[in-house]
C-alpha cells in the first residue's frame, strides 16, 4: 500500500462519510480517525483484497463506536452548513430539495442509512456491502428495502419541494 | 412484440432492488421492466427508488470534485510503509543475522554484514523517510554537532557529502542500530519533496573497498558500497540509473 493509493481513495470517502455523518467537520474527522487505524493496521490488510472496501470496513467499524459513544448525546443537526456550501447551479428549488433529502436521511436508523449509502452511492454490490457490515446478504436486502421505503415517505410527506426527487430524466 | 403474454408471475422484492442497482441480468430486466409496465403502483415505488438513487448522487458527488483538506492528505501520507510491520522485519532479520553471525567462524562475517547493508538500508529508508514531524533526529542547521555526534558513535570519522548540485539538500540525520553496530542515517530531500537516505555503518576495521552495487526492497531502490572503514547504502525511490548518478556523486564528495 503506497501512499496514492490512499490518497486515490480520499475523495470517496470523504463522500461517503459526509452522508453518513451529515455533517462536515464529523466527516473529515471520521475520514482522518479511518486512515490512522488504516495506517497502523496495515499488516492485516491483505493483499489482492480491496483497499476501498477495507477502509469502508474501517470506517464503519468508527462510525459503530462512534454511535455507542454518542448514544446518550442529540445528533448534529445538519441544517445549517446546508447553506453554507450550495451546488454552483443550485436554484432555491433544488436547495430545498437537498436540503429535504438530508434531512430525510438523518432520521433513516443508521443501520439502513449504511446500506442505503453503501449500494446507492458507492455503487457497491450486495455481498461487497454485507461483507462491509459483517451482516448477510439477506439482511442487506431486507434493511435496503426498508430504507427505501422509508425515504421515500419521508420525502413524500415532507415538502412540495420532494417533488423534484420525482423527475426523473 | 404485440404477442399475447402470459399472466407473469409478480417479481421478487428483492429483483426489483436489484433492477434499480443494475445487478439483474440483461434478459432478466427487461422481463421485470416489462411486468413493472403493467403494475403502475409497482412501477411508481421503483421510479422513486431511482430518483432517490439520482438525488444522492446530486447531493453527494460534489464531494469527489472538492480538494481534499490538507490534514487528511497528511494523514494519508504519514506513511508509505506499515511502520510496525518494517520495525518487525527489521527485528527479525538482526535476530536471524545475529544468529548466524554468531554461529558462523569469522571469515563469514564480513560478506553476511555486506549481505544485510542494503536490506537494512531500505528498511531504514521505509521507516523514516515518510515521517512528516520528526524525520530526523538532529537537524542541518546543526551539521557540526550531527557529524561530530555520529563519528563519535560509530567510531570513525564522518562525512556528510553535500548534494545540491544534483538538486538535494540535506534534512538531517539519525543513530540507529545495526547488527553492524550503531549506524548513521543522512536524509536528504529535493524541491518536489523526494526523500534520499545515506546510511553509513563501520563494515570492517581493517578497511576495503568495492564496487557500487545494487538491490531493490519494494519500490525502494538501493546503490551500496564498502569504503574505508564505512559501508555505505543510498536509498530512494527513484529510477535506478538516476540513484546511481546521485551515488557516484556521494562517493566524489567523500573522496575529495
Amino acid at each position: 500500500m503506497y501512499m496514492h493509493d490512499l490518497i486515490e481513495h480520499l475523495p470517496r470517502l470523504r463522500r461517503y462519510a459526509r452522508a453518513l455523518t451529515g455533517d462536515r467537520f464529523a466527516a473529515d474527522d471520521l475520514v482522518q480517525d479511518t486512515l490512522e487505524r488504516a495506517l497502523s493496521r496495515f499488516s492485516l490488510f491483505r493483499r489482492g483484497s480491496k483497499l476501498d472496501a477495507w477502509l469502508l470496513t474501517i470506517m464503519h467499524n468508527l462510525f459503530v463506536n462512534q454511535l455507542r459513544a454518542q448514544a446518550a448525546r442529540p445528533p448534529n443537526d445538519p441544517i445549517d452548513e446546508l447553506f453554507e456550501e450550495p451546488a454552483v447551479r443550485a436554484t432555491q428549488g433544488d436547495a430545498l430539495a437537498m436540503h429535504d433529502l438530508e434531512n430525510s436521511l438523518a432520521q433513516l436508523p443508521p443501520d439502513q442509512r449504511e446500506v442505503l449509502l453503501l449500494v446507492t452511492l458507492e455503487e457497491l454490490s450486495y455481498e461487497d456491502a454485507a461483507r462491509i457490515l459483517g451482516i448477510p446478504v439477506g439482511t442487506v436486502m431486507s434493511r435496503l428495502s426498508r430504507a427505501r421505503e422509508r425515504l421515500r415517505d419521508l420525502l413524500s410527506g415532507a415538502a412540495p419541494a420532494a417533488a423534484h426527487l420525482k423527475v426523473v430524466k | 412484440m404485440n404477442l399475447p403474454r402470459l399472466p407473469e408471475q409478480r417479481p421478487l422484492e428483492a429483483e426489483l432492488h436489484a433492477l434499480v442497482d443494475n445487478r439483474l441480468a440483461p434478459r432478466r430486466a427487461a422481463e421485470v421492466a416489462a411486468w413493472l409496465a403493467e403494475n403502475p403502483e409497482e412501477a411508481a415505488r421503483v421510479h422513486d427508488w431511482r430518483a432517490q438513487k439520482e438525488a444522492l448522487h446530486g447531493a453527494f458527488d460534489k464531494l469527489l470534485e472538492q480538494p481534499v483538506p490538507d490534514r487528511l492528505r497528511q494523514a494519508a501520507q504519514r506513511r508509505a510503509m506499515p511502520r510496525l510491520a518494517a520495525a518487525v522485519a527489521w527485528l527479525s532479520l538482526g535476530l536471524l543475522v545475529g544468529f548466524f553471525a554468531h554461529d558462523l567462524p569469522d571469515q563469514t562475517d564480513k560478506s553476511a554484514l555486506a549481505a544485510s547493508l542494503p536490506r537494512q538500508a531500505a528498511i531504514a529508508h521505509a521507516l523514516y523517510s515518510p515521517e512528516v514531524r520528526h524525520p530526523v533526529e538532529v537537524e542541518a542547521t546543526q551539521e557540526a554537532h550531527l557529524v561530530q555526534w555520529l563519528s563519535k558513535r560509530l567510531g570513525h570519522e564522518l562525512a556528510i557529502p553535500r548534494l545540491g548540485a544534483q538538486g538535494f539538500e540535506l534534512v538531517g540525520g539519525r543513530l540507529l542500530p545495526d547488527e553492524a553496530g550503531p549506524a548513521a542515517q543522512f536524509m536528504y530531500q529535493n524541491a518536489q519533496g523526494l526523500r534520499l537516505t545515506l546510511y553509513v555503518r563501520v563494515a570492517s576495521a581493517s578497511g576495503g573497498e568495492t564496487a557500487f552495487r545494487y538491490a531493490s526492497e519494494g519500490s525502494v531502490g538501493v546503490f551500496y558500497w564498502l569504503d574505508g572503514p564505512f559501508g555505505y547504502a543510498l536509498s530512494g525511490e527513484m529510477p535506478r540509473a538516476r540513484l546511481l548518478g546521485v551515488a557516484e556523486a556521494v562517493y566524489r564528495e567523500l573522496n575529495r
